[in-house]
């Protein structure tokens, strides 16, 4: 019998997997809005808002978008813990890097719902 | 441990596979990606908020600095798509040989140039 003495903050499997995930529901809302736009005979202000007009297109939008901030998080979280070393640096990185992701997700839904 | 062993990265010249840059660029792009997030939802808003604003942003762009900068972005986003599903398909396995490993990170860099310069021309 072995113990071993575990160390790490344990959040790694779950960011891996996160990361992944939520990669997987931007590529399906991506593919789907570029399979929207080759179809559309000529995009104009009617046809993009008309896309935008029903509370689905807008909760698919929100879910792609909560998905980009969160995925976002996670690589620009490794890029500072990669080449920022001092701690109160790093740590000012880090909150800065929340607040503007958390102003986005409150912009998004003003953006989406405020209309 | 010795914790103050010396570095020597004489960054220009390492040469890396192929697959190495694809990796750098995967990381280079999503962090140019991040800066580019409050532009890009400023332009979600603009494109929905009126026919003003809407007609204000297509003006923009007639601007080939603007351009310029949106074929940059639009680079960025290329190649992060194509090499994050290069990174899914090796977690599924279906790349992980180091043959099919380099052959996908060729893929990636075509796919996602090509798609830049043909979206780019016809926005142009």
């Amino acid at each position: 019998m072995v113990n071993r003495v575990v160390t790490g903050a344990h959040y790694g499997l779950r960011d891996w997997l996160v990361q992944r995930v939520t990669a997987a529901v931007m590529a399906v809302y991506v593919l789907s809005l570029a399979g929207w736009l080759l179809v559309q005979p000529q995009l104009d202000y009617d046809a993009w808002t008309g896309l935008f007009a029903s509370n689905i297109m807008r909760s698919f939008t929100m879910l792609f978008l909560l998905s980009l901030f969160y995925h976002a998080w996670i690589g620009v979280r490794d890029i500072v813990m990669d080449y920022v070393h001092p701690a109160g640096l790093r740590l000012l990185a880090h909150v800065l890097v929340i607040l503007a992701l958390v102003m986005y997700v409150i912009w998004a839904v003003q953006i989406l719902w405020g209309l | 441990m010795n914790r103050k062993r010396p570095k020597h990265l004489a960054l220009h010249q390492i040469r890396l596979p192929l697959a190495g840059y694809v990796s750098i660029l995967h990381r280079i792009s999503g962090a140019l990606l991040f800066l580019a997030l409050p532009l890009l939802l400023w332009m979600l808003y603009a494109s929905l908020r009126s026919i003003e604003t809407y007609t204000a942003l297509t003006t923009i762009f007639l601007h080939p600095l603007a351009k310029l900068g949106m074929l940059l972005v639009l680079w960025a986003f290329l190649h992060h798509f194509c090499a994050g599903i290069r990174y899914l398909a090796i977690d599924l396995r279906l790349a992980s040989s180091l043959a099919r490993a380099r052959a996908s990170s060729v893929w990636v860099m075509i796919v996602s140039l090509a798609l830049t310069l043909l979206i780019g021309v016809k926005l142009w």
